[in-house]
């Protein structure tokens, strides 16, 4: 496992856990509902080529949670507060879930941080038609097996008993993600009447069968992004970054590179 | 003491099989299962009940507000208190209550509840919920901002009712530049206001202050547990620095009176346990939305009260444990008068009609409510003036 580290840092007042690990170009990772408290595989594989920064939002992880916290456009203005304070002049921005909509609120707003943006799984934009997931009506087990396409992944995950910790920081995580997300469930109706200002690299990675926010969100998402591209990864659910890490990792760094290059 | 004939109005012709194929009665329960000639009967049956009760003496006659169940066929509960108040001659109407944090603009409830109170011409009761848990999915209202829309509402729909508009309102939630209420209440300054609860220290807080002084009524709780949050509210007026009044003070439950505890017993079995077990039913995360409670009681109430509420409840065990009234009038007037003498509560809203209890054995309870129990309760429960319409 990779060398990394988690520090506290105060934004606007706010303080909140930043994890850190690995070498090479800066990386941010916006998690998503369920968080990232904890150092995971995909942060080590990342971290092999990239510096991985991965704060824990205001309201989740081991972070506050603000009196001011109300909604996306909050989290959204806090994070171009946190982008100025990294010394990078410009970073690697990948948000999955929730943490891939943050990204596109943040984008839609400034990209002068930016130098590419990977959205895994995005929340943040509706598309008539096609019924989502609706994790809040779901109880705790359907809501993990839902979330992945194999479900010996799922199996696995409720297999774990939680420590006292994770358990707490897992309903905070939940309860913050309501407020972020319960109306209009996991989007935000102006959104998609800017995303065309989005000018800078943009891939999109979307599992073929995902339960939460189905592939269609993707295709409509990459026509709303111009010059945006998008994977559809096989047989993967709601988070490739935990079910098919290879393809994550073969993601991210071409996007990169290619951005480099 | 007072008596208010509460009525829930359960979409009782539904398919008694629903749930084997469905997990709730809440909510995403098809309204397929509703079935609008049977409704509308259901809808007249019901008003006349509450117009019976009050022929028969009761007090008042109670309607409150539940949205996309077969639990109650009341989303709009001020549509059947307006259907109410041309024909009831003596008893008032407690609406108890409308959600308020589910509305986005209140003052649509201002202005109902002071028309329902002029047209009572005085004789209306506000009450104001936050609306149970189920509430939130089927409004999507977020339920992290639960308790502040409440408050704020609760604050915009006082001022509306008693200070002279037009006058400016800004909050977090509600934005007016004119607030005016046409009509303003027949009371005055205000109706007075109940808070349904099941108990929790924020709302004792809210209710029992000195600037509100609003009647709190347990609803559809174990004795042990009325008993309890009875205390907690008159030990609060305490540290505010006056008596509980029993005006203040109030219990809803359902109840069933026959010719003998055994006849009780036996014919309201089937109906109460369809409230408990079906009607009521859905899982934890329908009933609890993330937010909608601190992080600290949503954990407390994980672990306690739903992991007992999974088990079946059977008839005698909800006699048992004080949340179903059940038996001969003499078993549940002495019952009723040994709870008032130790919790001092002076208003009572038994709920005489649950589940899929019949017309025929609901106007039996009615009567013998009305005749054989309110006559040896009445006297019970008088304390100070009345503070509820101060």
């Amino acid at each position: 496992m990779a060398e990394h580290s988690s520090e506290q840092t105060t934004i606007i007042g706010c303080e909140i856990e930043v994890l850190r690990g690995g070498d090479g170009p800066p990386l941010v990772f916006l998690h998503g509902a369920g968080g990232a408290h904890n150092w995971m595989p995909y942060m080590d594989r990342l971290a092999e080529h990239y510096s991985v920064i991965v704060p824990s939002h205001p309201g989740w992880g081991r972070s506050d949670t603000p009196d001011w916290l109300d909604g996306m456009g909050d989290l959204a203005y806090f994070y171009l507060e946190f982008l100025k304070s990294l010394d990078a002049e410009k970073v690697h921005l990948v948000g999955n879930s929730l943490g891939g909509w943050l990204a596109l609120e943040i984008a839609v707003r400034s990209t002068a941080k930016i130098k590419t943006l990977t959205l895994v799984s995005a929340a943040g934009i509706h598309v008539d038609g096609v019924p989502k997931g609706d994790i809040f009506l779901w109880d705790d087990n359907e809501r993990v097996f839902n979330t992945f396409f194999d479900p010996k992944l799922a199996e696995a995950r409720l297999a774990k008993e939680p420590s006292e910790e994770d358990a707490d920081i897992s309903l905070k995580n939940h309860f913050s993600t309501a407020k972020m997300a319960w109306h209009p469930r996991f989007y935000n109706p102006e959104l998609q009447k800017w995303l065309h200002r989005i000018d800078v690299p943009t891939s999109i990675l979307w599992g073929d069968s995902d339960k939460i926010f189905p592939p269609a969100y993707g295709e409509a998402m990459q026509k709303l992004i111009p010059g945006s591209s998008l994977t559809i990864v096989p047989e993967c659910g709601h988070l490739p970054q935990q079910e098919k890490l290879d393809d994550f990792i073969a993601v991210v760094t071409a996007h990169t590179n290619g951005a480099a290059a | 003491m007072k008596f208010y004939f509460f009525h829930l109005m359960p979409y009782q012709d539904i398919d008694p099989d629903y749930l084997e194929t469905n997990k709730s009665s809440w909510i995403n329960l098809p309204n397929t299962y509703y079935d609008p000639k049977k409704g509308a009967k259901l809808y007249h049956r019901y008003l006349d009940e509450l117009e019976l009760a009050d022929t028969l003496g009761f007090d008042g006659v109670c309607v409150n507000e539940h949205h996309q169940t077969a639990y109650g066929m009341m989303p709009s509960p001020n549509v059947l208190a307006g259907a109410l108040s041309r024909r009831l001659k003596k008893a008032s109407i407690g609406v108890i209550g409308r959600a308020l944090p589910i509305v986005d603009n209140p003052l649509v409830i201002a202005e109902e509840f002071a028309m329902i109170d002029n047209l009572m011409e005085g004789r209306f009761i506000a009450g104001f919920v936050r609306g149970i848990g189920c509430e939130y999915h089927a409004s999507m209202t977020n339920p992290g901002f639960s308790l502040e829309r409440f408050r704020e509402a609760h604050d915009l729909i006082v001022r509306a009712w008693s200070e002279p508009g037009p006058f400016e309102f800004f909050g977090k939630h509600y934005h007016y530049q004119y607030v005016n209420l046409w009509p303003r209440p027949y009371q005055s300054p205000r109706p007075p206001v109940w808070i349904p609860s099941q108990g929790s220290t924020e709302t004792v807080e809210f209710a029992a202050h000195p600037d509100r002084k609003y009647t709190y009524v347990i609803t559809f709780s174990p004795v042990a547990s009325v008993r309890k949050n009875l205390k907690a509210y008159r030990d609060q007026c305490e540290v505010y620095g006056y008596e509980c009044p029993p005006e203040q003070l109030g219990w809803a439950m359902p109840a069933y009176v026959a010719e003998t505890d055994e006849i009780a017993r036996k014919e309201a079995a089937p109906h109460i346990e369809s409230l408990f077990n079906k009607f009521i039913a859905s899982p934890t995360q329908y009933k609890l939305p993330p937010g909608y409670s601190s992080l600290a009681s949503y954990k407390a109430v994980i672990e306690g009260k739903y992991k007992v509420r999974q088990n079946y409840l059977d008839c005698d065990t909800l006699i048992d444990n004080g949340m179903f009234l059940c038996g001969s009038a003499e078993t549940v007037a002495t019952k009723l008068e040994e709870y008032q003498k130790e919790m001092g509560f002076g208003n009572i809203a038994p709920m005489l009609q649950f589940g899929t209890l019949s017309k025929e054995l609901t106007e039996k309870n009615l009567r013998l409510f009305a005749e054989e129990v309110i006559p040896k309760l009445k006297h019970l429960g008088f304390g100070a003036e009345k503070v509820a319409a101060e």
